[in-house]
């Protein structure tokens, strides 16, 4: 087998110097009865080439060539050879948490770097080594709201994605905290006039999404007021990372919870990604996951560690801020190259151009008879269409023509039915745009 | 930072077979100069709009001050740079424990390179997911086999996640049957994470001693499991590398006072092949595909740490359930009303899953060679080193073994010493004082990726180290000598912490 370096001659050495006469003999401490007699039951063994074969084939069966208008939480954005090559090299892929600083300083100053830019994205003041994804980042973040506040009822946007959502409600539901629910104005933004210092009153987080799930954006200044008027922390949450290159960041929440897919890394059918959780220094003690430090040796050279790990579980065991140990550090690193290669005008310019295109495919698609623009508030790079027919009857049509078309909100949003989320980033050629609009158009003339 | 290149003047060094190059490098913030860039991007196809008239100009934003501003060319030399600052297993052995720092084949990364694989978004179409629910699908079916448990989900990011899941679904079953309970027993032995996520699941901690033999004291167990129990959280092979031999008599108390067993699979290495934790009596397990299954640590994530469970929790697996429908078609299944709900967003880490599908496939049923080697490797390691660090608990190793650092502690060497000067030699550091019930824990998992020559050159360090430890304390004491930095002042890091650049 090819990746077992030993000769059959050398295992016997091996087995001869320990003293055993088969291999089978060091597994004695495993009561007999317990010990597989057969081979398992498993595919293989393949060859290289008949592993690449196998996933060639998977990857026919999906939507390859396809051109797609999701968003949703996941983002088609352009991602770079070069990152992906400095990414692939083996001091950076194959190594371990950097628990031995003199060995793994490449690894910790990539971590130093990559929280330097979270905080230069987010106006946060410190960002840690990362964590799983966005949904648990917001977890994380409002779990480590109600440590600081010592409340436990929390105040979560409806316009908050869905699956974030479901998966505060998994961790809340034994920890003793409460999960109230704000909805949406008109206009697709938080409903402002319901926050009130009653519904607030006792609350540790007021939690929201910017663009929200459906594209639209919140004002954090506005929502901090009201939070910190009633005690509570502003949890800002951010799942299209690309907007900070254009959109005013949560500069005035006190955590922030993002999803850094966006920053070159592939959809991969929903991970590996990227979570991060950025805050203010006073709550840097109640903070989970890893974080990264400056320091020095006995020269005097600098260096760099992980630090503060009385947090961690690895130290504090059940008394740990979060039982996080693995992250996605290596996500950390690919969007901390990709973004050093965009640098400060090419993210302006990407987000930018994201702006642009979402507002010509907007009209574009407003143009069809039936269609409309559901929310009036400001958006990013999505937004809410109204048709005049279910969106997965539409979708189904478009698929034949190989476009993958809007997010039917009606599965989340029940009230929401024949309303779809359209996504549209630099990566969608004005093309493509056209097609989608002609497509709609076909089948909505097309009677049921 | 004066000249470009690093000399290392410890002449202790000098006798040392290799050493390299190590070139000096700022941080890419000091490198940055206005006006430079590394990426282009296609000209905009469409008219250009006004941010501040779109959305209005409290949110409108101006490009990042302070955010990098260099050419490709730095950005490739920065990142290769920084790169030659770190030890990979693709540079060496790296016999950390409880890790499992196995080879990553390249193959692996290649494929989840693939269009039409690292392409796909969550939410499309399972009609056009075929391929991807397909591989979630055979992944479930090769990890089931491999551990004989009943049913599996594949989303929980990482090993603690997945235990959080599995104590969630134990949590559930528990109320379905009338009592959640409230205390989960955990051995002095485990690993951080087991408690911590205790108590994210809303249970108490009850920490159970292990016996003289590093061992669950299944006599001890008998007096803690209480009504109040919820289950047992063990690591088997324990974190001493030993097998629990009385399992099977474990999982018969916990199952008696109506109380679970979960296996921690960290250390699933050393029985893939060769013995099932479905027929020892575990009712759920994880598993750390990024240990036992090959997929990159990457310098510490990510991983996935997939469930599996026995028939009667089925119900109670996390959503959505990737299913198989007549006529062979794959869904994902999202109504399910005892499921513990979501713990993450969409189907888990995909490229991690879609890896460890990449190993299995590679090995099938020989993955029993690969234990047996990782199992031979350790055994070798240890006789060829008892005579040279105190071995405290003497039981048959699996995949590991845990000396002490008694016998060099009488020289004022300890473990981590020992670990920094292993680096002077090529190596990777062992893991140094873990488990806590070792004092000086010195953690040796060689895993099945070293040759025969690899390990013997790594017993040929560590017992020229035993030497040193004698005739010349200091040089282990002071390690390593070879590296960019010596050892960092860790304590002025945490007493005021810097914790990202600024100009």
């Amino acid at each position: 087998m090819r990746y077992l370096p030993k000769s059959p001659s050398e295992r016997r050495e091996m087995l001869e110097a320990i003293g055993t006469a088969s291999a089978e003999e060091l597994f004695q401490s495993i009561p007999e009865k317990f010990r597989l007699r057969d081979p398992l039951p498993l595919p293989g063994p393949l060859s290289e080439a008949e592993i690449i074969q196998y996933f060639q084939a998977r990857a026919a069966e999906n939507a390859r060539g396809y051109t797609s208008f999701l968003g949703a939480g996941v983002y088609q954005h352009l991602r770079s050879v070069t990152a992906d090559a400095l990414l692939q090299r083996g001091e950076f892929l194959t190594s371990y948490t950097p628990y031995q600083a003199e060995i793994c300083q490449g690894t910790l100053t990539a971590i130093f770097e990559f929280q330097t830019l979270m905080c230069q994205l987010t106006g946060q003041d410190v960002a840690n080594a990362s964590m799983y994804d966005g949904s648990t980042a917001l977890t994380e973040a409002v779990l480590m709201a109600a440590r600081l506040t010592g409340r436990r009822r929390v105040l979560v946007a409806r316009s908050v994605h869905p699956e974030y959502r479901q998966v505060l409600a998994t961790y809340a539901k034994n920890l003793g905290l409460e999960i109230g629910e704000i909805g949406y104005a008109k206009s697709g933004d938080i409903a402002r006039p319901s926050l009130t210092k009653e519904k607030l009153a006792d609350v540790a987080a007021l939690v929201v999404q910017s663009p929200n799930f459906f594209g639209v954006l919140e004002d954090w200044p506005a929502l901090a007021d009201a939070a910190h008027g009633a005690g509570a922390l502003l949890v800002g949450c951010i799942a299209e990372a690309v907007s900070l290159g254009i959109v005013h960041p949560p500069a005035e929440a006190d955590i922030v919870a993002m999803e850094g897919q966006s920053f070159g890394i592939a959809p991969s059918y929903g991970g590996p990604f990227l979570g991060v959780v950025a805050t203010r220094d006073k709550f840097v003690r109640q903070m989970p996951g890893r974080l990264a430090g400056q320091t020095t040796d006995a020269e005097g050279r600098r260096g760099f560690v992980l630090t503060l790990a009385t947090r961690e579980q690895h130290i504090r065991r059940e008394k740990a801020t979060s039982n996080i140990c693995t992250n996605e550090a290596l996500y950390a690193l690919a969007a901390t190259i990709h973004l050093c290669l965009l640098g400060k005008e090419g993210l302006h310019e990407m987000a930018q151009q994201n702006l642009a295109k979402a507002r010509f495919a907007r009209a574009e698609l407003e143009k069809i008879p039936g269609v409309r623009c559901f929310f009036s508030g400001p958006s990013f790079n999505e937004f809410v269409l109204e048709f005049p027919r279910s969106v997965k009857l539409i979708n189904a049509a478009l698929l034949q023509e190989k476009i993958v078309g809007p997010y039917p909100l009606g599965t989340h949003y029940p009230e929401l039915t024949k309303r779809g989320l359209v996504c549209v980033t630099e990566t969608t050629p004005r093309a493509e745009i056209e097609r989608l609009a002609a497509a709609i158009r076909r089948i909505l003339e097309t009677p049921l | 930072m004066k000249s470009n290149h690093t000399e290392t003047e410890s002449p202790a060094v000098t006798e040392l077979p290799g050493r390299h190059v190590s070139l000096n490098e700022a941080l890419i913030f000091e490198q940055s100069a206005s006006g430079k860039r590394g990426m282009e991007i296609p000209p905009l196809d469409v008219p250009s709009v006004d941010a501040a008239a779109e959305l209005g100009s409290g949110f409108a934003r101006g490009p990042i001050e302070g955010f990098p501003e260099v050419s490709e060319i730095e950005v490739v030399r920065h990142f290769t740079r920084l790169s030659t600052w770190n030890y990979g297993i693709d540079t060496g052995m790296y016999p950390l424990g409880s890790c499992t720092m196995k080879y990553n084949p390249r193959v692996n990364e290649f494929v989840a390179r693939l269009d039409g694989l690292s392409t796909e978004h969550p939410q499309q179409p399972a009609d056009v997911s075929q391929g991807c629910l397909r591989i979630l699908f055979d992944l479930q079916k090769c990890l089931l086999a491999i551990t004989g448990m009943d049913a599996a989900t594949l989303q929980p990011a990482a090993g603690a996640q997945g235990e959080l899941a599995g104590l969630l679904m134990i949590r559930a079953y528990l109320a379905s049957q009338g009592d959640p309970r409230k205390k989960v027993l955990i051995p002095d032995s485990a690993h951080g994470t087991n408690p911590a996520s205790v108590v994210v699941a809303g249970y108490e901690v009850q920490n159970i001693r292990s016996n003289a033999r590093g061992q669950i004291d299944a006599d001890h167990l008998r007096e803690f499991a209480t009504e109040d129990v919820a289950a047992l959280m063990v690591t088997n092979p324990s974190t001493l590398g030993v097998f629990e031999e009385r399992i099977a008599e474990i999982a018969a108390i916990l199952h008696e006072h109506g109380a679970l067993l979960y296996m921690d699979g960290a250390n699933m290495n050393a029985l893939a092949g060769v013995t099932r934790p479905g027929d020892f009596g575990v009712d759920v397990m994880h598993l750390n595909l990024h240990k036992t299954f090959s997929t990159p640590h990457g310098g510490g994530g990510p991983g996935a740490g997939p469930v599996l469970v026995k028939k009667f929790l089925e119900a109670f697996l996390p959503t959505p359930v990737v299913v198989q429908k007549e006529g062979g078609r794959f869904a994902l299944d999202h109504i399910r009303p005892k499921s513990i709900g979501r713990v993450r967003a969409y189907c888990g880490n995909f490229g991690v899953l879609l890896r460890a599908l990449a190993y299995t496939l590679a090995y099938g049923p020989g993955i029993r060679q690969a234990t047996e080697d990782a199992v031979t490797n350790a055994n070798y390691v240890r006789k060829n080193l008892e005579g040279h660090f105190d071995l405290p608990y003497n039981l048959p190793s699996m995949h590991e073994v845990v000396f002490s650092d008694a016998r060099q502690r009488k020289h004022g060497v300890n473990t981590m010493d020992i670990a920094k000067r292993l680096i002077d030699y090529g190596f990777h550091a062992y893991t140094t004082a873990f488990p806590l019930i070792v004092p000086g824990a010195m953690m040796i998992e060689p895993t099945e990726s070293e040759s025969k020559q690899e390990c013997d050159r790594f017993i040929e360090a560590m017992r020229s180290i035993a030497r040193e430890a004698e005739t010349n304390p200091d040089i282990v004491k002071t390690a390593p000598h070879s590296t960019r930095v010596g050892r960092l002042d860790e304590v002025a890091a945490a007493r005021k912490p810097v914790l990202r650049w600024k100009p």
